[in-house]
């Protein structure tokens, strides 16, 4: 009776009698959220466009943000800096796709997968070795990102916005938004959303795979960039933070791998639901939950729809 | 020239179906096998049987059981490390419980438990395929390893939260545990592996082994055929991690020999074992032997081969250029052949029944 | 052709290799092989980095200053693990038949796999102040070493800081203390002896355990650690998780002087990340920081201003750093003794397991080696392998670790009895074999 009420009621109790906690618990899951849909995002771009699983992702965000520090490191102004991190990223597109893709075009979903984890293990080698094994500080001043905090009343208590996340917030939806206009408005959009619809149809009508490609990796590579910088920005950038790249698939399988708006709303239902989770339940159970929690809230979506909340129907013939 | 089937004659049904009707085959598994246990013992270093042999077989066994799952039945899982974490808590439960049971005993039954949490697992696999399934079981993954942290009761309490493997004898002879030799323990293993891959061999190649390609190949095809579908792929999950979960055994008490467990069996692990399956060729138990030799085996051997012939590496940077180069073979080798080792395997055979005169 | 070029040269590698390793190398006549297990690759890089390079330069400087120890010359070898239990082992295997005298695991994974190993094969562990707390018990663990102290030692130094500042042990009646500690065996460690003296003292222990996948995402144990305000936190954590705890102890406006991390969440890039706020941190530790010493200034002479130091110069001195030359001390130490007591120069493991537990490093003996006020005296015996020795808390200034207490005691009286049941247990589940190695006289 007594765990029954723990278990049921209590965790309610909790929500009404410290309002503000709740609110703040609601906050950081948004903050999460918002971060992890920017890291689904570079999963999404590349899926739709290729049908590549990138494992590489994760990977990409790391060195992205290593990529810009040891530029700034160097003394290069941060302006610059993040255009030539751009470029670098750019470099990296051309070279994935001259090497990679090119030579494994029109091989199954699971050999492209592979060779993702192949690029996973060149860039932790390369990276390693020219930036080094240790966490590195993004400098926030240079980029102009506020730091601090506000601290709004609230139910009697206060919830605590840190400057920097709310920055994060609003540049990760100028990102979607600018995401969502190149996809729909612009020819390049067009194009590979043709290509995500079918290739050989794209092909037919005169659109470059090749060209295509490079440019999904690209704008995946310019968000892993992002990413780098907000996540470094709340603790650092460092070959540790691959693991985070890993939240970003229950993401994934809520929204569909296909889609730019599952991304997102996705992120928000994950990192809500694991903090709300982890922060109510998770003493029950000696706490850590939030590991595998944001997994079985995927599942427990995915077994109504298969193909995740916002993903293509998949219509199965024989 | 000497590898040819001309002149053979099959007189019977069951020596048309044999797995290796060809009698050059035969001797050739022979050969192997006579390698493997004679000559590799009389060669190989302790340095080589415990870093380079035992891990080599330990993932070939994880690799068939994937393998059956992913390559026989098309259902991408990424839950293996801890369906192999089972194995080793089962295992290591079952001989602190019943120390007087033989050790080889309780390896094996071990699997069961891990099979039976691999049912569990595999429920959801009837709706979600493809990627969104991979992704699924990863909550398996994590959950799985959570509880390996979480649960005192599975390690007994230990301050540590490690497994303590105590010495255990087969006719008196160390098998496990520290005072077990390298060789002692090669020998436990290959036994295992031998007789886990011929049962292997024997399902796929029959009547279940072709309702799972069925289901692989178009599930709603194979429904329509008769084959019950529920039923179809939760037998390859419980086959897969039966497997899994006698490798996991195998590997906390004749590899590592105990130790901190449940970082044993983490994601990684689990990504590597289907590395090893691809690489090695998805529905092929060959390629499971080449995957896990090449994912398990390089890395050491660059590691200490390449210092021994004379190109000095050493620490980080050693460490770096192996990443690199293990990337790059990755891709060069699914460049070369994208069906996996396997294939080049195939490839070889063919080409050595034309020589010397190829057409 | 060329796949056929590259499998030729493979397969030729790999025998090449095969018949390398199996051919045990000769020794000469009055060399020491010390072989050292560290990672400079790998998630936990950051932390491993600077005592790889502090244990190779004390011993470098050693070779270089005087040639070596008691005119054997040391031969060092780093062997990469990235922090990982499997290479870790690897790394065992192929070393052990070169005759170590000693391996330094720098891996609590590794550390319990090399405890039954090693024991097998007699040859020494010496896992400074971390790997199994047990094995403390020279009578049980007659190979194993892990002086100065255990990690039960510092959490009981933890509670006596806590006491102090509070105004006696009587005063933690009713205090919330809160743990947040990497969810692994190592950040479990210290729950058992903080559980022990919460009961006894009447404090309230609470648990905040960080996955290790969630190490630079701990949004919601902090958020925890608000709804619960504990008075003190200690932090067993590792790697990345170090310096995100204190930036969200920051964000979060927890008295940053209530933050004490076990000495190995002391490290200055750990501390740097939090930025001005960070400051006050502390973090238990057994050496000094800084360069402020003879014998760092000596290694900065005859290893890094030579170039013989993979160290960045201004990495010199930093707390990691000297915590790697701190063990090389002892190694280097323990030969000397072993040495002694044997009277040859090249020493064998089995000499090196007479030396550690006849370590004697005296406050004179601390003085001539430059290192006084460097580190606190250290003594082991047969059956003591710890020596429980004393232990500090330093704080963060903002740009250094300074000393933020005196040298403590740990609470032995109530360390003690767990790790004699723990070693009990050990022994137990193990059918671990009774000591067969007599005690020196006199140790």
């Amino acid at each position: 009776m007594h765990s029954l009420y723990m278990v049921l009621i209590d965790p309610f109790v909790q929500m009404v009698s410290a309002p503000d906690l709740f609110l703040q618990t609601i906050w950081e899951g948004l903050v999460a959220g918002v971060l992890y849909a920017l890291i689904a995002l570079g999963f999404v771009l590349i899926f739709k466009a290729s049908g590549v699983f990138n494992f590489a992702q994760g990977m990409m965000v790391v060195f992205a943000g290593l990529t810009l520090i040891a530029f700034q490191d160097l003394g290069v102004p941060a302006p610059l800096a993040l255009i030539l991190a751009v470029g670098v990223m750019y470099l990296m597109a051309v070279t994935i796709e001259r090497t990679v893709l090119r030579p494994l075009v029109n091989q199954p979903d699971i050999i492209l997968f592979m060779a993702t984890f192949g690029i996973t293990y060149i860039l932790i080698g390369v990276g390693e070795m020219i930036f080094g094994g240790e966490p590195k500080d993004v400098n926030t001043k240079a980029f102009m990102l506020p730091q601090g905090s506000l601290e709004i009343p609230a139910f009697g208590g206060f919830v605590q916005l840190q400057k920097i996340d709310i920055a994060a917030a609003i540049i990760a939806a100028l990102m979607i938004g600018a995401l969502a206009f190149f996809f729909q408005k612009t020819r390049i959009g067009r194009a590979l959303r043709a290509v995500a619809d079918s290739h050989k149809a794209a092909l037919s009508v005169g659109i470059s795979l090749n060209q295509i490609w490079v440019i999904v990796w690209f704008a995946a590579g310019i968000v892993a960039l992002v990413a780098g910088i907000m996540w470094g920005a709340r603790s650092n950038v460092s070959f540790a933070l691959q693991v985070v790249a890993l939240k970003a698939l229950p993401v994934l399988i809520l929204g569909g791998f296909t889609s730019i708006p599952g991304a997102i709303i996705g992120g928000l239902i994950i990192g809500i639901g694991e903090k709300i989770g982890e922060f109510y339940w998770g003493p029950l159970m000696g706490g850590g939950i939030e590991s595998w929690l944001a997994y079985l809230i995927a599942l427990g979506f995915l077994l109504f729809r298969p193909q995740g909340l916002f993903g293509e129907k998949i219509i199965e013939r024989i | 020239m000497f590898y040819r089937e001309a002149g053979q004659y099959k007189t019977s049904y069951p020596s048309d179906m044999a797995v290796f009707p060809i009698a050059q085959d035969r001797i050739g598994i022979g050969l192997i096998l006579a390698a493997a246990f004679i000559f590799i013992p009389m060669v190989a270093s302790d340095f080589i049987m415990s870093s380079v042999m035992i891990p080599f077989l330990v993932f070939s066994l994880a690799a068939i059981g994937l393998n059956i799952l992913t390559g026989y039945t098309g259902l991408i899982s990424l839950g293996t490390g801890a369906f192999m974490g089972v194995g080793a808590y089962a295992c290591y439960k079952l001989t602190t419980i019943f120390p007087g049971v033989n050790i080889i005993v309780w390896i094996i039954v071990s699997g069961f438990f891990s099979a039976f949490v691999g049912i569990i697992f595999g429920i959801p696999s009837l709706r979600i395929k493809g990627f969104y399934l991979a992704v699924a079981t990863l909550a398996a993954q994590f959950f799985l390893q959570w509880c390996f942290v979480r649960i005192p009761w599975l390690y007994n309490y230990n301050a540590s939260g490690a497994i303590e493997v105590g010495t255990r004898t087969l006719f008196g002879i160390p098998i496990v545990g520290p005072n077990a030799t390298p060789e002692v323990r090669y020998y436990v293993l290959l036994c295992i592996v031998v007789a886990l891959t011929w049962i292997a061999s024997n399902i796929v190649h029959g009547r279940i082994g072709r309702s799972w390609m069925a289901v692989r190949d178009m599930d709603i095809a194979a429904e329509l055929m008769g084959i019950k579908l529920l039923d179809t792929k939760l037998l390859a999950f419980a086959v897969s991690s039966f497997y899994a979960g006698v490798a996991g055994a195998c590997m906390m008490f004749l590899w590592y020999g105990g130790g901190e467990a449940s970082d044993a069996f983490n994601i990684n692990q689990s990504f590597n074992i289907l590395f090893m399956v691809i690489i090695g060729g998805l529905g092929s138990l060959i390629g499971s032997f080449f995957g896990a030799a090449f994912i398990s085996m390089l890395p050491t051997v660059l590691k200490f081969g390449l210092p021994a012939i004379g190109i000095p590496l050493s620490g980080a940077t050693a460490e770096h250029l192996i990443h690199i180069m293990v990337g790059g073979l990755i891709i060069f080798f699914l460049i070369v052949e994208p069906h996996g080792l396997a294939r080049l395997w195939q490839i070889g055979k063919q080409k050595l029944r034309m020589w010397p005169f190829p057409y | 052709m060329k796949f056929r070029h590259f499998a030729l040269g493979a397969a030729a590698a790999v025998l090449a290799g095969a018949t390398t390793l199996t051919a045990v190398p000769v020794q000469a006549q009055d060399t020491i092989y010390v072989p050292l297990l560290t990672y400079r690759t790998g998630p936990f890089a950051n932390s491993g980095i600077p005592i790889a390079d502090g244990m190779h330069d004390y011993l470098r400087m050693l070779n270089e200053r005087d040639g070596g120890i008691g005119g054997a010359r040391i031969v060092v070898e780093e062997c990469e693990t990235g922090y990982d239990t499997k290479k870790g082992i690897e790394c065992y295997e192929s070393t052990k038949g070169k005759g170590p005298v000693v391996y330094n695991p720098y891996s609590t994974g590794i550390t319990l796999q090399m405890i039954p190993k090693a024991t097998a094969d007699k040859i020494p562990v010496l896992s400074m102040a971390y790997g199994l707390s047990a094995s403390a018990k020279g009578n049980i663990f007659p190979w194993i070493f892990n002086p100065p102290a255990t990690y039960w030692d510092g959490a009981s130094v933890f509670i006596r800081h806590v006491a102090e500042q509070s105004g006696g042990l009587d005063k933690l009646k009713g205090k919330k203390i809160g743990l947040i500690h990497l969810d692994a065996p190592f950040g479990k460690e210290p729950i058992a002896l903080l559980e022990a003296l919460g009961k006894k003292y009447g404090f309230e222990l609470k648990l905040y355990p960080v996955a290790a996948s969630d190490m630079q995402n701990q949004g919601s144990v902090w958020l925890n650690i608000r709804r619960d305000r504990p008075d003190w936190i200690y932090n067993q954590g590792w790697g990345a998780m170090n310096p995100t705890a204190v930036k969200e102890a920051a964000k979060n406006n927890f008295p940053m002087e209530r933050l004490v991390g076990v000495w190995w969440a002391g490290g200055d890039d750990d501390a740097r990340a939090g930025g001005d706020a960070a400051k006050g941190y502390k973090s238990l530790n057994f050496h000094a920081a800084g360069t402020n010493f003879p014998v760092i200034q000596d290694i900065q002479k005859h290893v890094v201003d030579k170039g013989l130091s993979k160290a960045p110069k201004e990495k010199v001195g930093e707390n990691l750093y000297n915590r790697g030359v701190y063990n090389s001390m002892l190694i280097a130490e323990a030969v000397r003794t072993a040495q002694k007591i044997t009277g040859k120069k090249a020493i064998n493991s089995e000499d090196m397991r007479k030396g550690l537990e006849a370590l004697d490093i005296t406050p004179a003996r601390l003085k001539e080696m430059g290192m006084d006020g460097f580190a606190a005296p250290v003594k082991l015996s047969c059956d003591d392998h710890n020596g429980h020795n004393k232990v500090y808390v330093a704080q963060w200034d903002g740009t250094k670790w300074v000393k933020g207490s005196e040298w403590m005691d740990p609470m032995k009286d109530d360390v003690m009895p767990l790790i004699d049941t723990a070693a009990a247990d050990y022994a137990k589940s193990n059918n671990w074999p009774a000591r067969s190695e007599a005690c020196q006289k006199g140790s």
